[in-house]
C-alpha cells in the first residue's frame, strides 16, 4: 500500500510542533536562570559576598539557647550551628508527630461515640483548632500562657514531686544512670523478644487449633516483671538528680525551654485537630456491610474493630497521615516566631544575618526540607503500592 | 359475626420517649458512657462559668484608656481602641473608605458571580479578573484624581491580610491551572519542568520561601530596580500558592474520564480548544470545594508575613503589645484576632462543604 501523502506543512505536524515548543520552553527557561544567575553574581560582587560554602568552617560565635550536641559559643563554626539547628528541628517534630498522633486518634474516635456530647465536644475542638492560624496558636501558648507563669522563685510544683514550672520552662529531674544500668536495658530487650515470640507462636497455635491464648495480659505481666526484678537484682542503678531552687534560678536537673513547650503544644493542639478528621473519614471509609459482616461472623466489639475496621481504614488513613507529619515538619519552622532554636531560626536566621550568605544558606535550608519530603513520599508510593486493596 | 377492634397502641414507656429517652440513648447508654458524660460535664463546669464571666459579665467594654479596665474580666476597651489600626494598618484614617469601598466591590462583584441566575456574567467575570485588580490598586495606592499616595508599608491590619491573600489566589489559579496540564502533558520537557517546581514549592515550608523571597530576591534582579516588600511577599505567596493550586487542579484532571479528552480529540478540537471548551469546566467543577480549602490555608498562612516585617493582622495585633499604655492585654488581642480568622475560616469551609454537597452529583459513587 502507498504511503498516504502528507497534506501538512512541517511545522504544522503535530510532533514538530511539540518538538518546537518544548525548545522554546526549555530556551526560555534557561534564559531566566542565566538572566538572575549574571544579576546575582554582579550583585554580590558588588556587596562584597564571597560565594562558596568556605563560611561553615568559620567560628560562629553566638550563643544558642538548646543543643541536643556539644556547643560552645567561642569554638563553634557555622557548620555546626546548622547541625544543632536541624537536631533541634526534628526533636521538636518528633515529640509533635508522636502527641499528635496520639491526641489526634483519641479526639477523631470520640468525634464518632455514640455519647452526644463527647461527639460534640470533640467537634467543637476541631472546628475551633483547625480555623485558627498555627502562628496565632504558638503566640497564644507562649505570650499569653507560659510568658505569665511565675518567676523561678515562686514556681509551681507539682504536688510533692521535684516538677517545676516557671517562665523559664518546665524543670525536671536528670535521670543518672549508674553501673549495672545495662542489665536492666538487656533485660527490656528480652521481655519484648519474648512478647514478639509469644504473638507468632499463639498466632500458630489458633491457626493449628484455634484455640486463643491470652496474649496481651501476659505479655504485660513480662514486661513488667522481668525488667522489675533485673532492676533490683542490679542494685537499682538509677538514680534522680533533683532541681534545686538556687539564687534566683534552677540548679540541675532538665529543663525544657519555655519555647519548645509552647511550639510542641500548638504543633500537637493544631495537628491533631486535622488528623482527628482524616481518623473520621477513614473510618467511616469502611462500608458498613464490614461491620455486620464481622458481626454476623460472632465477633465482639473489640474484635470488629481491631481485625476488620482499622485495618482497613488504615489504608485511607495512612497517605493523608504522612502528609500532616510533613506538614508538621515544615510547620516546625515557625519556631523562628518566638525564638526557639530551630534550623530556620539559627540558621536562615542568625547565621544568614552574620554571614550575609543568603543564597548558600537558604538552599542548604530547603534542601532539608526537600529531603524529608521526597524521604516521605518515597515511603509514602512503597507503602501505597504494598497496602492497595488487591481487586480481582 | 365477631367484629375484632384493634387495641391501640399502648404509647411508649416514658423512659425510651422524649427528653428522657433522648438522654439515655445519648448520654447514659452503658455505664462507661454515663462515666464519659459525667467526666465531660465536670469539664464543662470547671470551664466554661468562669471563662463566660471573664468573658462578658465582668468585662469591661466602655472607655478609652486603660483606667477604664477596673473590673476583673476582660478588657475589651483595648480592643475597641485599637480597632480601626488592626482592621487597617498605619493607612491614613482620612483615607479609610478607599480600602472600604475596593473590598465592598469585591464582595459585590464575587456576590454577583455566585449568585444563580444572574445576567451577563461573562462580563462581570472579565471586569473582576482584568478591570478589578487595576482598579483597587489604583484606588489602595492613590495618585490620582487627587487621592494622596500612601505607600505600601502603610498597608496594614486586616485590610493586607485580605490583600494578600486574594492576590495570592488570584496568581496562583491560572498559573496553578497551567502547571497542572504541564504535568499531566505528554511533552517530556514541559511536565518534567512542572514537577520540579511543583515538588521544590510544596517540599519546603512558607517560612523559607518568605525569606528566600525577601533575601534573594533583590539579589536576582539587577540592582537599579527595588522591589518594595509587600511585592516580595505577594511574589512569595504566589509562588508558593501556585505549587498547592496546581495539585489541586491535576486532582480535577485525573478524576476526568479519559472518553473526554478523547471525544474532543475525535471532534477535531485543537489542543487549547479541548482544555478550554472541554476539560477544564468539568475538572475545575468538581476541585471547587477543593480549590475553598486551599484559599483557606492561605487565608490563615498570610499570618507568617509577619517575620518578614509586614504589618498583618496579627502582627500589628501582636506589636500593639509592647504599647507602654495598655501592657498585659494579649489575652484579648489574640482572642479578637482568632475570632476574626476563625470568622472567614469557618464560614469559607462551610462554604466548600455546601458546594461539596451541590456539586456531589454525577460522577462520584454515593
Amino acid at each position: 500500500m502507498a504511503k498516504p501523502e502528507e497534506t501538512t506543512v512541517w511545522w504544522n505536524q503535530a510532533h514538530n510542533r511539540a518538538l518546537m515548543f518544548q525548545v522554546l520552553l526549555g530556551l526560555a527557561v534557561a534564559l531566566f536562570f542565566f538572566f538572575i544567575g549574571r544579576n546575582a553574581l554582579h550583585n554580590l560582587e558588588q556587596r562584597g559576598i564571597t560565594t562558596g560554602f568556605a563560611f561553615l568552617g568559620q567560628k560562629a560565635g553566638f550563643g544558642i539557647s538548646q543543643s541536643l550536641i556539644p556547643y560552645s559559643e567561642v569554638g563553634s563554626t557555622f557548620g555546626r550551628t546548622f547541625v544543632v539547628g536541624l537536631l533541634n528541628t526534628l526533636l521538636v517534630s518528633a515529640l509533635g508527630i508522636v502527641c499528635a498522633t496520639i491526641l489526634g486518634f483519641t479526639i477523631g474516635v470520640a468525634r464518632l461515640s455514640s455519647n452526644w456530647l463527647i461527639a460534640k465536644l470533640a467537634s467543637i475542638y476541631i472546628e475551633i483548632f483547625r480555623n485558627l492560624p498555627l502562628l496565632l496558636q504558638i503566640f497564644f501558648w507562649y505570650f499569653a500562657v507560659l510568658r505569665t507563669l511565675p518567676s523561678p522563685r515562686n514556681s509551681m510544683q507539682l504536688g510533692d514531686w521535684a516538677f517545676f514550672l516557671n517562665i523559664r520552662g518546665v524543670i525536671i529531674p536528670r535521670p543518672i544512670y549508674e553501673q549495672g544500668f545495662g542489665l536492666v536495658l538487656a533485660a527490656l530487650i528480652i521481655s519484648f523478644a519474648a512478647m514478639v515470640f509469644l504473638k507468632l507462636w499463639a498466632n500458630k497455635q489458633q491457626e493449628k487449633t484455634g484455640q486463643q491464648f491470652p496474649v496481651l495480659l501476659i505479655s504485660l505481666a513480662i514486661l513488667a516483671v522481668v525488667p522489675t526484678v533485673a532492676y533490683y537484682a542490679a542494685g537499682t542503678p538509677l538514680h534522680w538528680e533533683l532541681p534545686e531552687l538556687k539564687g534566683f534560678n534552677f540548679q540541675g536537673g532538665i529543663s525544657i525551654l519555655p519555647e519548645l513547650a509552647a511550639l510542641l503544644i500548638a504543633l500537637t493542639v493544631y495537628t491533631a485537630s486535622l488528623i482527628a478528621e482524616i481518623v473520621r473519614s477513614g473510618i467511616l471509609s469502611v462500608s458498613h456491610g464490614q461491620t455486620e459482616a464481622a458481626r454476623a461472623l460472632g465477633l465482639r466489639q473489640g474484635k470488629i474493630l481491631r481485625l476488620v475496621i482499622i485495618p482497613q481504614a488504615m489504608r485511607v488513613i495512612i497517605p493523608q497521615m504522612t502528609s500532616q507529619y510533613l506538614n508538621l515538619v515544615k510547620n516546625s519552622s515557625l519556631a523562628t516566631a518566638i525564638g526557639y532554636p530551630d534550623l530556620v531560626s539559627v540558621f536562615a536566621g542568625t547565621t544568614l544575618n552574620q554571614t550575609g550568605q543568603a543564597i548558600e544558606i537558604i538552599a542548604m535550608t530547603m534542601a532539608v526540607y526537600l529531603t524529608f519530603s521526597l524521604t516521605i513520599s518515597f515511603f509514602m508510593n512503597w507503602y501505597n503500592a504494598r497496602s492497595m486493596m488487591k481487586e480481582r | 359475626m365477631i367484629i375484632h377492634t384493634p387495641h391501640p397502641d399502648l404509647p411508649a414507656p416514658t423512659t425510651s420517649v422524649g427528653a428522657i429517652g433522648w438522654l439515655k440513648r445519648n448520654l447514659f447508654s452503658s455505664p462507661v458512657n454515663s462515666l464519659f458524660t459525667l467526666a465531660a460535664l465536670y469539664v464543662l463546669y470547671q470551664l466554661v462559668p468562669p471563662m463566660f464571666n471573664w468573658a462578658f459579665i465582668d468585662a469591661n467594654w466602655v472607655g478609652d484608656s486603660r483606667e477604664a479596665c477596673t473590673n476583673d474580666g476582660a478588657c475589651w476597651v483595648f480592643v475597641r481602641v485599637r480597632f480601626t489600626q488592626f482592621m487597617f494598618g498605619f493607612y491614613p484614617e482620612t483615607e479609610y473608605w478607599r480600602a472600604i469601598l475596593a473590598f465592598c466591590m469585591l464582595g459585590s462583584l464575587i456576590g454577583y458571580l455566585l449568585i444563580e441566575g444572574l445576567p451577563k456574567k461573562g462580563w462581570v467575570a472579565g471586569f473582576t479578573i482584568i478591570g478589578y485588580p487595576v482598579f483597587a490598586y489604583a484606588l489602595f495606592y492613590g495618585g490620582w484624581f487627587g487621592l494622596p499616595v500612601v505607600e505600601t508599608y502603610k498597608w496594614g491590619g486586616l485590610m493586607l491580610t485580605l490583600i494578600l491573600s486574594t492576590v495570592g489566589m488570584f496568581f496562583a489559579l491560572p498559573c496553578g491551572i497551567i502547571l497542572a496540564l504541564g504535568r499531566r502533558s505528554s511533552m517530556p520537557v514541559a511536565r518534567s519542568l512542572s514537577v520540579v517546581y511543583i515538588e521544590l514549592w510544596r517540599g519546603v515550608p512558607l517560612i523559607t520561601v518568605l525569606f528566600m523571597s525577601s533575601v534573594m530576591l533583590p539579589l536576582f534582579i539587577p540592582e537599579n530596580i527595588r522591589i518594595d516588600k509587600l511585592l516580595r511577599a505577594l511574589i512569595g505567596i504566589s509562588m508558593f500558592q501556585t505549587a498547592y493550586m496546581a495539585e489541586v487542579v491535576r486532582s480535577g484532571l485525573q478524576a476526568l474520564p479519559k472518553g473526554q479528552t478523547e471525544a474532543a480529540d475525535a471532534m477535531g478540537l485543537s489542543y487549547w480548544q479541548s482544555m478550554y471548551l472541554i476539560v477544564l469546566p468539568q475538572a475545575l467543577k468538581t476541585v471547587i470545594p477543593g480549590i475553598v480549602n486551599t484559599f483557606i490555608e492561605l487565608f490563615k498562612d498570610t499570618s507568617l508575613v509577619m517575620i518578614i516585617g509586614l504589618f498583618d493582622l496579627l502582627s500589628i495585633i501582636q506589636s500593639s503589645f509592647t504599647d507602654s499604655k495598655w501592657l498585659g492585654f494579649s489575652v484579648e488581642g489574640y482572642i479578637f484576632a482568632g475570632l476574626v480568622y476563625w470568622i472567614f475560616c469557618f464560614s469559607l469551609s462551610q462554604y466548600s462543604q455546601h458546594l461539596e454537597r451541590k456539586l456531589h452529583t454525577g460522577h462520584a459513587r454515593m
